[in-house]
């Protein structure tokens, strides 16, 4: 009963909706075809090993984890828009997960990672790491300041662009909720455009990583602001559940 | 109409893409100075018991090529079976062991290797002991979702015979593909786990 980091506790999860989430297998996303495997999962079900998980501590935190627009800073701030992104971790019935890390990261204003594998033309800032990483607080809440990040061609069709995006990985309370995925800009056209993001089979999916401009968060004359909420499989109550062990 | 269940759906997931050692793992990714460490990569501390083991492997897609932009996150129980962090509820695990590693596949190679402990057994939920195990939580570009798989110890015959979850597998010639084959290197019990993600032997992933 130590470390637990939720008052609703305990028992399994609810099934993973594998129609809501892009499929293994999306050939318009050239890499997943030689990537997906071809057999159907073996539904496992939540034992021990899927209900229990990793804690991290605020104190792993450094006091510019949080910032991105100072966090890699050497000479200057780094260059482009300035942003907050705030908003909250939730489990499908809308409780807050507190305790949860929040890890993200991200191309600089120009659209270029920091990475020896990237080519794209667009220049490197030397000021900008692309990285930061968080833990939500008792309400599930979470906020990091970074530059709003370009787009950027990638080499899938002959002209295919990412549309601005901030990578995102959550781990809840167990390891059944391990998630990673991405946030995007609302307004921006290349979405609808993308092949990985049309992987995810219905717009209203899709609609969730869409964070909202949240003009009431924006500092006037300083950062504007966006509002990302995530949200992790939920759990039933051991009140309901009838497990020798597992819960 | 009737009254709504008023419940959220999980956010749906996104590929991890070709820079997730930049948010991962970014010392290993070559942005230093952010992070003192790069998080699951410290070295077992001397006071974890258990029998230290290495756990090696690569990840091959469905062409047989090695993938050499994987993250691997591993999580397991301490020699006693019991799990550290959040969700245990029979007793304390070893203050010393974390339980959760993550690992990048080597850019060259596509190599994986993490240094552990041999875990204890944990029951199934009716009880059954679970052979011992290891999750495996593998993500990198072109993988849409997270793939969660088990590694099996090869030594472990007997109790891999009665675990609950392997005697699940209808098609028995899949079952190695989650068994890792122990072997001595320098003196240090070495399992390889290479995971198949299609294709002939392609490994048996799981939906939990």
């Amino acid at each position: 009963m130590r470390n637990e980091n939720s008052s609703h506790q305990g028992g399994s999860f609810y099934q993973r909706d594998r129609n809501w989430h892009p499929p293994a297998f999306t050939p318009e996303y050239k890499t997943s075809v030689l990537r997906s495997p071809k057999n159907a999962l073996l539904s496992l079900g939540n034992t021990l090993s899927e209900m229990t998980g990793p804690v991290f501590g605020h104190n792993m935190l450094g006091t510019l984890d949080n910032d991105l627009i100072l966090n890699y800073a050497k000479t200057a701030e780094p260059i482009g828009p300035r942003i907050i992104v705030h908003g909250q971790v939730l489990d499908e019935d809308a409780r807050p997960v507190r305790g949860a890390l929040v890890e993200f990261w991200q191309a600089n204003a120009g659209g270029r990672y920091r990475h020896k594998k990237e080519t794209y033309l667009a220049a490197i800032d030397p000021n900008f790491g692309g990285c930061g990483r968080t833990i939500t607080d008792d309400e599930g809440r979470y906020w990091f300041r970074t530059i709003k990040p370009g787009p950027y061609p990638w080499p899938n069709g002959v002209n295919d662009w990412r549309p601005a995006h901030i990578h995102f990985s959550i781990f809840g309370q167990a390891f059944a909720q391990r998630l990673i995925t991405q946030m995007y800009f609302e307004g921006d056209p290349m979405i609808w455009q993308c092949p990985i993001v049309m992987g995810i089979p219905s717009r209203e999916a899709v609609e969730r990583l869409v964070a909202a401009l949240d003009r009431e968060a924006t500092l006037p004359m300083d950062t504007m602001a966006y509002k990302f909420d995530i949200v992790l499989r939920g759990r039933r109550s051991t009140l309901f559940e009838n497990r020798m062990e597992g819960n | 109409m009737v009254q709504s269940l008023r419940r959220l759906r999980e956010s749906p997931s996104q590929t991890a893409g070709p820079y997730v050692h930049i948010g991962a793992t970014p010392n290993f990714s070559g942005i230093e100075g952010v992070y003192p460490h790069d998080l699951g990569s410290q070295p077992l501390s001397p006071e974890v018991k258990g029998e230290r083991i290495v756990v090696t492997g690569r990840i091959f897609d469905g062409s047989g090529t090695p993938i050499k932009d994987a993250l691997i996150e591993i999580w397991q129980a301490d020699a006693l079976g019991l799990y550290p962090g959040q969700g245990e509820r029979r007793g304390e695990a070893d203050p010393h062991f974390p339980g959760w590693f993550r690992q990048p596949v080597d850019g060259t190679t596509g190599v994986y290797r993490f240094e552990t402990i041999k875990p204890g057994v944990v029951p199934y939920f009716d009880g059954r002991a679970m052979a011992p195990h290891i999750t495996f939580w593998i993500v990198a570009r072109g993988i849409n979702i997270g793939l969660h798989t088990r590694l099996y110890f090869g030594d472990e015959e007997a109790a891999n015979m009665a675990d609950p979850i392997l005697g699940r597998i209808e098609h028995r010639v899949r079952v190695p593909t989650l068994i890792a084959a122990r072997t001595d290197e320098d003196g240090m019990p070495t399992y390889t786990f290479d995971i198949r993600l299609q294709g002939e032997n392609e490994t048996v992933f799981f939906d939990i």
